[in-house]
């Protein structure tokens, strides 16, 4: 089935097979391998991208599904060389260690911040209940996004 | 993990997709439980007809004094509901205890209720609404009842052929105080015990009581036994406590490695008192 989409501004019109999943597209179609599969049950959110403003698992959606989408993922954040200021935030609090959960966790937290501009330390924590860390206990990341939340207030 | 082969169809019309439905393809809304299902291979459908792609499904309206939703509202959508807020605020409460907020944005009212999960969480505020189901085949379409409707374990009152298009709503005013308790399974965000309830109170006395239960057993259910215990007293705690004391009252209650049977039964006392107590001083 022929599919168009936008990854990152950039338009991909490609053939695919129905039970092609979303991930697969964008790691192995597209190249972006920023983003992550983890558990491919839809619990572990590392797969998470924005699809129309909407943050989604990627791994538990068919590619056909996304036909005339708009997708950013993590490699969509950055301009011009310039972290965008919920991965600034991520660096500057040490929200990460070993980075595997890492952009599952920016692009759940940007959703966070879309809807709400200055969540509560407990709408943070139950606006990331879809990602799980193993590293680092998830304090530096709650701490990221409260920070950058001040940082967009400023 | 990779599906087996499928052949996908985005129809252009509910009438193209019943069409299609009606010659033994299967209905795909969000996928949150459809797709992990393919994946293991406990589902293996051979067409899939994706009703997310229909923008006449997706709507939440008010009309002739209740409330309608499209079967492809999101959970986000419901949760978010301004109207829904106002007017049945059980169910936008119910919509964001669901999963997590991926789950939300993509899994949809129509879709989990069809599935009939035992332990969704739709179903019980669903049962303690009295909600009603507008199922629509290629030729005809029909009106049932929650407690028609949700049969057992992954069975509805669904033909094959036929789609959830509409879920029916009453309208709860301020009087009417309402709560949904449930106790998550930490890892799938599924209920282990969910507890809906809606309660008005006259003179002092509890003059209306719904009581909606999932998790329990095979199927989301209305504990009556409960309710009639409570209808009429004061509410005091003990008779709060003796009314939910009868809430799983006659149930064959599931048990699994996250609970026991007896364990369940326990949680669903405690949920009912919970959500009783809260419902009560949610009254305005």
């Amino acid at each position: 089935m022929n599919i168009n989409l936008t990854i990152n501004g950039k338009s991909y019109s490609q053939d695919v097979e129905p039970r092609l999943l979303l991930i697969h597209f964008l790691r192995d179609v597209a190249g972006l391998t920023g983003t992550h599969m983890g558990c491919e049950t839809s619990l572990c959110g590392a797969c998470t991208v924005e699809l129309n403003g909407k943050a989604i698992k990627s791994c538990s959606m068919f590619t056909v599904q996304a036909n005339g989408a708009d997708i950013v993922t993590i490699e969509g954040l950055a301009t011009n060389g310039r972290l965008d200021p919920m991965q600034e935030a991520f660096w500057n609090e040490h929200g990460l260690q070993c980075g595997f959960c890492t952009p599952g966790m920016i692009m759940a937290s940007k959703q966070i911040l879309y809807r709400n501009p200055s969540p509560t330390e407990d709408e943070i924590r139950h606006g990331l209940e879809g990602n799980v860390c193993r590293c680092t206990g998830y304090q530096h990341i709650v701490n990221a996004v409260k920070a950058a939340a001040a940082g967009a207030g400023k | 993990m990779i599906t087996q082969k499928f052949e996908y169809t985005a129809p252009k019309s509910l009438d193209e997709a019943l069409h299609l439905l009606a010659s033994g393809a299967k209905p795909l809304a969000g996928g949150m439980s459809l797709i992990p299902m393919m994946k293991l291979r406990l589902a293996a459908p051979e067409h899939l007809v994706d009703l997310r792609a229909l923008k006449d499904l997706n709507y939440i309206r008010e009309a002739g004094g209740q409330l309608h939703i499209g079967a492809t509202a999101s959970h986000y959508e419901v949760e978010s509901s301004a109207l829904l807020r106002q007017k049945c605020p059980l169910l936008t409460e119910t919509a964001a205890a669901i999963g997590d907020v991926q789950v939300r944005n993509m899994g949809t009212i129509g879709g989990s209720v069809a599935h009939a999960d035992p332990a969704a969480d739709y179903p019980a505020a669903l049962q303690a609404l009295e909600a009603k189901f507008v199922l629509k085949g290629a030729k005809s379409e029909r009106t049932v009842s929650a407690a028609e409707f949700f049969v057992d374990t992954f069975t509805t009152a669904l033909e094959p052929g036929e789609i959830l298009r509409e879920v029916i709503v009453p309208i709860d005013d301020a009087r009417t105080g309402t709560s949904y308790q449930k106790m998550a399974q930490p890892a799938s965000g599924f209920a282990i015990v969910g507890v809906a309830a809606r309660v008005r109170v006259n003179a002092g006395k509890v003059s209306f009581v719904r009581i909606g239960v999932t998790g329990l057993s095979n199927r989301a259910y209305r504990a009556t036994a409960a309710e009639k215990a409570l209808e009429g007293k004061t509410p005091s705690p003990a008779d709060i406590q003796a009314a939910a004391a009868l809430v799983a009252q006659g149930v064959d209650a599931n048990s699994d490695l996250h609970a026991s049977s007896d364990y369940r039964r326990h949680l669903a006392v405690v949920h009912t008192v919970r959500a009783l107590k809260t419902a009560l001083s949610r009254i305005a």
